[in-house]
């Protein structure tokens, strides 16, 4: 299984699926040369969110920590421990605050 | 056809004037009549007291005091940059700046005051400035941008803080105060040379006693010095006027308006001038006790009084309380009721420490009742004692002024105030008030407390109930202590079935949080070679659970690079090992720093620099440090008796063998040690979690010491040690502490929280009173065994060493936005390659 995300060229593959650790991230560079976080939860389902931290702008939000909060997942910023919702981008403490999200999929590898 | 309603006219629009909106608009005034304000400046009203936090990052919109939609939904005029300047009071009319009439049936003026410059020559010079408006603050920063001194002329509140924003803007800085001493108004004498002092350890200059004669200008006109009435003439760039302010009362004075003799609208207890349909508030007013109000508090109670007495209730404002507490310079200075102890036969109750800036004095009558008092250096008193002021305290004064540690004080809590002890003065709020809420939101919502100067909020938080949940987080219904004990005698490793068959309910089946899941990390890691578990962090599920820092064995900084952080044990280094940190630093590019803690730090490494930088230093014999976890960090040392003719043991080789003993220890804080070879103390083992200093007949052992923000000495805990029972007196201390704190719980607010304090410490870890100390001991000797390096752990695993990429998809490009550009030498991050771009905000 590989993870991929879609980007305006189309599905980019970004890694392979076992090389993600449930609740952790990992960055990916992308071809317009930004950056998504990607990350994968207990039960194996994808996320990819903008990599950039908006409160320090500081590329990390791939290594934060990824936990539930209402019943969604979200990531807690590595550097000031700020909270986003990995499926609609949104800051948890902060509801002005929102970075992107991308869709992601996983797909068998061909 | 209907009346027309009743129209007000505002005239200023600053703190106390957006108050005075604020309250008719919550006695429902604003619904029942025609509100205009007339404002100078060119933005609405913003937080005046805190105008120097805009040179610490606060934006102008972070200053405002106006709420967005604010205007709007009262249907109230704002007229920005369009001052009032001219009163017809016979016609009822006041004309703008811009020509514009209003008719009013009601005016009040909230003009404030103005900064008084005296009259010295070269006072107009570029160069000149005052510090009153976000536009003064704006034209001194850019002035600065070029210039590399300054000088203050007034040493009160408002030009300490002045003082404070020149240095912050990498000003060489001096004051110049008439009064022989600092902050006249507010300090007596002792205060006032315990702030010099404070002050001048901070680099900055100080005149006392000292007149401005006049202001210096070069070739170019500019300001180049002053010279002072002492006949001294020093040099600088810039100068800040800040000698007082004066009531901004010319618009009265021309309307006809009764003003006092030295200023000021003359007002009754209602706040009204000798014109029935004319009110004035805050610092414009000359209050009916003869007083014109330089602070926002009494502003904000006039702005009340006038609001009241609008709509026909009574309230009268006959003087207000003038205690002020304040952060300047980062020196903590309150000073509240009679503080120089101007009522007869007063007594003064002292302490004073100069070696740490701190100075106390609380004012009492002679039957015990606290009239006033002053506080410099350690203001945190200030929230009980000003509400405790009129009335005679709980305990002797002398108990409210000693430090912790000395004379065993009693420590008074909010619950020996009374009911109408007003806590919040800026709001004027009791505890009776704040007592009916039960969170510090719904205090601010529902009675402004902790909305004003906020010296209250600690106070507040006091009085409010404990939260009934102890839980850990919205994960565990447990503390951090009770989670231990779950693992430890549940034997769990795995963070999954500790979430699901202990966590609450709702959580169970989720992937936690970012405060558990660190939390129960660092416990299997303490008690990994007990549970038989794998104590490397980064195996399994434990790598999931761990911070960024633990994650990549290394520091994150602000700019997402990484600090290294070898072991130097006891700080103690061989040339051969120094030459290695400076190549390797040399080689990657990396910043260099000694640090406090006798290590040498290495900034600026990339994710995919880690294992690269990690195989030079093991190679040459180092391993981790820890600087990443919390865990030990390090043992610091003096040289002893080896070398130093006053030192009576070995210090560095104790140190070494403690940091050695305890390197990678998994703690609820990070850990620091150090080890003094004599009573001179040069390793400063007092601030220690345990500091070990060295007597003729052995060691002496302190525990729960701390720097920090809230410094506290250490406790002697045994005295004349031999080597074995000092260490297995630090094991057993540590693991107790390890197993019973709160998450990030350093060891001095654990021992203050430990009930029976360091007397139940002693009994437990020195007299075995809980009968535990042999499997403290064999927790600790467990880990001990079973230590291993985390770098050269790492470097040997294949598999992990592939997640120190900056790219999954790209593993080996680096980030192209960590950047460095030099500085003094070496590099710092560019941080212009972090403004946010990216990101939808």
């Amino acid at each position: 299984m590989t993870v991929e995300l879609q980007v305006a060229q189309g599905w980019l593959t970004v890694c392979e699926l076992s090389s993600l650790i449930p609740g952790r991230g990992v960055a990916a560079l992308l071809p317009d040369g930004s950056q998504a976080a990607v990350f994968v939860d207990r039960a194996g389902r994808p996320y990819a969110i903008g990599n950039q931290d908006p409160f320090t702008g500081a590329h990390v939000l791939s290594r934060g920590l990824v936990g539930t909060a209402g019943g969604r997942p979200f990531v807690a910023s590595p550097l000031l421990k700020q909270r986003f919702d990995l499926e609609s981008g949104r800051c948890l403490d902060d509801e002005e605050t929102v970075v992107r999200t991308y869709p992601v999929r996983t797909a068998v590898t061909s | 056809m209907s009346e027309p309603l009743p129209t007000i006219v505002l005239i200023g629009h600053g703190m106390v004037g957006q108050r005075y909106l604020e309250a008719l608009a919550e006695r429902g005034a604003t619904a029942t009549h025609r509100i205009t304000v007339l404002c100078e400046e060119p933005r609405p009203a913003y937080d005046r007291v805190h105008l120097t936090s805009y040179f610490s990052g606060s934006t102008a919109e972070d200053l405002s005091m106006t709420p967005a939609g604010f205007m709007a939904e009262h249907g109230i005029a704002l007229h920005l940059d369009d001052p009032a300047e001219h009163i017809d009071r016979a016609a009822r009319t006041v004309t703008s700046r811009s020509g514009q009439v209003f008719p009013y049936d009601v005016l009040v003026l909230a003009t404030g005051s103005y900064p008084f410059v005296p009259p010295v020559p070269g006072k107009d010079a570029p160069g000149c400035f005052v510090y009153r408006t976000i536009e003064d603050l704006l034209a001194i920063e850019e002035y600065a941008k070029t210039r590399s001194s300054g000088a203050v002329v007034g040493g009160g509140l408002l030009g300490l803080e002045a003082a404070g924003a020149l240095q912050g803007l990498g000003l060489a800085t001096r004051i110049v105060e008439f009064a022989p001493r600092l902050m006249p108004v507010q300090v007596d004498e002792g205060g006032g040379a315990a702030l010099l002092r404070t002050i001048e350890s901070m680099g900055l200059t100080v005149h006392t006693g000292v007149g401005t004669q006049e202001v210096v200008t070069g070739a170019d006109g500019h300001v180049s010095g002053m010279r002072l009435s002492d006949g001294s003439t020093v040099d600088t760039d810039l100068v800040v006027f800040s000698a007082g302010v004066r009531p901004r009362d010319q618009l009265a004075r021309d309307a006809g308006l009764d003003v006092g003799e030295r200023g000021g609208i003359a007002v009754d207890a209602r706040c009204r001038t000798s014109d029935a349909h004319v009110y004035a508030i805050g610092e414009c007013a000359l209050a009916v006790d003869g007083r014109v109000y330089g602070l926002v508090a009494p502003g904000y109670e006039m702005a009340e009084t006038a609001a009241d007495d609008l709509l026909g209730r009574a309230k009268e404002f006959t003087g207000a309380d003038l205690s002020t507490k304040l952060k300047l310079l980062g020196v903590d200075v309150a000073s509240f009721g009679d503080a120089h102890g101007a009522a007869p036969d007063s007594l003064d109750v002292v302490w004073s420490d100069s070696r740490s800036g701190v100075y106390k004095k609380l004012v009492v009558s002679p039957d015990g009742v606290l009239l006033g008092g002053v506080l410099v250096g350690d203001a945190d008193s200030y929230g009980l004692l000003r509400p405790l002021t009129g009335s005679v305290p709980p305990v002797a004064p002398e108990q409210l002024v000693l430090p912790a540690g000395v004379g065993a004080p009693v420590a008074l809590g909010p619950s020996a105030l009374p009911d109408h002890a007003v806590i919040c003065s800026c709001h004027n709020v009791t505890k009776k008030a704040i007592a009916a809420c039960s969170t510090l939101a719904e205090v601010k919502k529902c009675t402004k407390a902790g909305t004003g100067c906020g010296s209250c909020v600690k106070v507040i938080g006091q009085l409010l109930p404990a939260a009934t949940d102890k839980g850990l987080c919205g994960c565990f219904p447990f503390t951090r202590a009770e989670l231990y004990e779950i693992v430890r005698t549940r034997r769990l490793t795995s963070y999954e079935e500790i979430l699901d068959g202990h966590g609450r309910p709702e959580a169970r089946g989720g992937d936690g949080c970012e405060v558990c899941k660190p939390t129960i990390g660092s416990i299997i890691a303490s008690l990994a070679p007990t549970l038989g578990a794998s104590g490397y962090v980064l195996d399994g599920e434990q790598a999931a659970l761990q911070d960024t820092n633990d994650h990549f064995l290394a520091n994150m900084q602000r700019n997402g690079s990484y600090s290294v952080v070898p072991r130097i044990p006891g700080g103690e280094i061989t040339p051969d090992k120094l030459i290695v940190i400076g190549e390797v630093a040399r080689d990657f590019g990396l910043y260099t720093k000694i640090t406090g803690g006798q290590r040498i730090d290495l900034f600026g490494a990339s994710v995919d620099q880690l294992p690269r930088i990690w195989a030079r230093l093991v190679d040459a014999g180092f391993e981790s440090g820890h600087a990443y976890g919390k865990a030990l960090r390090t043992v610091k040392s003096c040289v002893g008796q080896t070398w130093c003719r006053y030192g009576v043991q070995d210090s560095v080789r104790m140190a070494i063998d403690l940091e050695l003993r305890y390197r990678g220890l998994r703690a609820p804080h990070k850990l620091k040690s150090a080890v003094s070879g004599c009573a001179r103390e040069c390793a400063e083992a007092q601030s220690k979690d345990f500091g070990v200093i060295a007597t003729a007949s052995g060691w002496n052992l302190y525990v729960g010491g701390n720097g920090g923000a809230t410094p506290r000495h250490a406790d002697l805990l045994a005295q004349d040690l031999s080597d074995a029972e000092l260490v297995r007196l630090i094991d057993r201390f540590l693991m107790f502490y390890i197993r019973t704190a709160d998450r990030l719980e350093r060891t001095s607010t654990w021992l203050e929280r430990l009930e029976g304090g360091l007397d139940h410490l002693r009994d437990v870890v020195v007299h075995d009173s809980l009968g535990l100390c042999a499997e403290l001991e064999a927790l600790m000797a467990d880990h001990v065994a079973h230590y291993r390096d985390e770098w050269a752990e790492t470097l040997q695993d294949p598999e992990r060493l592939r997640r120190f990429v900056s790219f999954v998809n790209a593993p080996g490009a680096p980030d192209p936005t960590v950047k460095f550009v030099p500085e003094r030498d070496q590099v710092k991050p560019d941080l212009a390659v972090l403004t946010i771009g990216g990101a939808v905000r």
